[in-house]
């Protein structure tokens, strides 16, 4: 059954096809076919993106929101399609309440500057969790040291999971923000955000939803989940770097004030008064990224085109067979669990420092990421100083999997 | 093994992080510093002992990498003894050495053991590895406060 479940899964997906999109796989790295395994780090552009900026530049490149001529007009409603397109890939209920951001990381400044500073107050407590990438934790104790709020912490399990039963305890009517993770770039574990909302709203808590390591593997529906603010990254999501997006809810933005002043986020301004623009123009002040906004519509389509349920399913199937091929290796230990998880395999081997295993596997023409990955409080939870993480994207294969590791049976040779 | 990684992970370095030399804390020190390597995590603390202008003892603690280990090590076994004239030169020798400024085959010899990690020029993103106790050691002497970061 199983057996039967994976042909049909493959064959959905004509892997082969899709390789042919991405001209960065095409290369060799020190004489090796490059494969290319740190998609958490950040995704590779197929040539449908690469194409919609090269046809941006060369057929209507001009400013947008503030021209009477024909490219502006183009390139406006080129860039505002994409703010519908975002709409339908989150389900969210508005188009305007999609707003435009150099990526996940500005879109929780925005929140923590805009709304936090205007809503928090000494006394108040945000809640985190462990497993949160340094972005979703430093502009909460900056919010934090601005108002006097105290920022509390949902630990981990041994498998890298939140302990729901600990958050509930933290929870209480000093609560005013939650802001977890959807799915963690280091442990890959994929949160129980619905319920997490759920019980975040009993104490009328804001719920924020970092995004940046979902989207890009598996279907987000925000009205189901119920969320007040989701933010993710369009370079993770095989769009350029650059450009990311909040959502958030309507009633929210429109109590929130700009925290970035200057053109187009603006209706007049005289020098008593300036009138603000309506929500999304209220948070996009100057010229936005029009370029990648555009590109990352193409992105949408892309994977849209491939379909996430596709997409989710074979990165699934992927995964169980990283497992099945990398835990049986002597002296490597799967750091990350979850009974939920998805796409990432960090990993401790013996004692080998992960920045030797890096650049070994690296000679081997396997790009993967060593370090902290921005999670340093996941490397105290689980008493390592980095890690080694294999990232995967629909566009990896099992055969990159059998030289993954090949080359991580060639690390432990070296230092054998 | 090709030979780039051969020139890497040479024997004698992956000996050194298997069994890293002056692998401990110097109590009370003349000098300390604590260097960082936020890139990868990788840690390292310099003690030096010094009297008359002579390093008299110096040591590491911290955890690393095996090229920013075994560096450790080997700068520690190198410089023991040493003036601080001396301690000054290898250091701007080996800082030349492993960013390639330095190429005359008789200078890179006259660094002794450390010249082992001649071949770290090749990978460019590991010098930070190879240099950090040696930056560290640096500031150590001159009593520079604040961790050295390689970033």
């Amino acid at each position: 059954m199983t057996e039967l479940k994976t042909t049909a899964a493959t064959t959905l997906l004509d892997i082969g096809k899709i390789r042919e999109d991405f001209p960065v796989l095409r290369q060799k790295v020190h004489g090796k076919p490059l494969v290319y395994l740190d998609n958490a780090a950040t995704t590779q552009k197929p040539l449908q993106v690469i194409n919609s900026l090269t046809e941006y530049y060369s057929d209507y490149n001009s400013n947008i929101h503030r021209g009477v001529h024909l490219l502006s007009q183009k390139a406006t409603d080129e860039y505002e399609k994409v703010r519908t397109r975002v709409r339908k890939f989150l389900n969210a209920p508005k188009t305007e309440e999609i707003i435009f951001l150099r990526g996940t990381t500005e879109a929780i400044n925005l929140v923590a500057n805009s709304w936090g500073r205007t809503f928090l107050k000494a006394g108040d407590e945000i809640i985190i969790s462990e497993m949160e990438h340094h972005s979703n934790i430093v502009p909460w104790q900056l919010l934090c040291e601005q108002t006097g709020a105290t920022l509390k912490v949902i630990p981990l399990n041994d498998s890298g999971e939140l302990i729901i039963e600990e958050y509930k305890n933290l929870l209480s009517e000093k609560t005013k923000l939650v802001s977890v993770v959807h799915a963690s770039n280091t442990l890959g574990t994929e949160n129980p955000v619905k319920e997490i909302t759920t019980l975040a709203h009993r104490y009328n808590a804001k719920v924020l939803i970092d995004g940046a390591q979902a989207v890009q593997h598996f279907k987000v529906d925000i009205q189901d989940i119920g969320c007040d603010f989701y933010a993710f990254s369009g370079h993770k999501l095989y769009a350029p770097t650059g450009i990311g997006v909040l959502w958030g809810k309507e009633e929210l933005l429109e109590t929130m004030p700009p925290w970035q002043g200057g053109g187009d986020m603006i209706l007049s301004v005289t020098f008593e008064k300036t009138i603000y623009n309506q929500i999304p123009y209220k948070f996009e002040a100057g010229t936005p990224n029009i370029a990648d906004t555009i590109a990352l519509g193409a992105a949408i389509d892309y994977v849209n085109s491939i379909g996430i349920e596709n997409i989710a399913r074979y990165e699934n199937e992927l995964y169980q067979y990283a497992e099945e091929k990398f835990l049986p290796i002597e002296g490597l230990t799967l750091v990350g669990t979850a009974a939920k998880k998805s796409s990432v395999f960090s990993f401790k081997l013996d004692d080998i420092h992960p920045h030797d295993v890096g650049t070994i596997m690296d000679l081997e023409g396997i790009a993967i990421r060593t370090g902290h990955m921005c999670t340093q409080p996941v490397m105290k939870r689980f008493g390592v100083p980095a890690l080694s993480r294999i990232s995967l994207a629909f566009y990896n294969t099992k055969h990159e999997i059998d030289l993954a590791a090949a080359a991580i049976k060639k690390v432990i040779e070296v230092f054998s | 093994m090709n030979d780039e990684l051969k020139e890497l992970y040479q024997q004698v370095i992956l000996d050194h992080n298997k069994n890293p030399r002056n692998f401990r804390k110097i109590d009370p020190a003349t000098h300390t510093s604590e260097g960082l390597n936020p890139l990868c995590g990788d840690h390292v603390y310099i003690y030096l002992d010094v009297h008359d202008g002579i390093i008299k003892d110096i040591s590491f603690q911290g955890n690393g990498c095996a090229i920013s280990k075994s560096s450790a090590s080997i700068m520690t076994a190198e410089l023991k003894g040493k003036t601080l004239e001396q301690a000054e030169h290898l250091f701007r020798q080996f800082h030349d050495m492993v960013t390639g400024k330095l190429d005359d085959p008789e200078q890179i010899e006259q660094l002794g053991k450390p010249a082992i990690f001649l071949g770290v020029r090749d990978f460019p993103v590991r010098v930070k590895c190879a240099s950090l106790s040696w930056h560290t050691m640096h500031a150590a002497l001159h009593q520079k406060d604040t961790a050295v970061t390689t970033e």
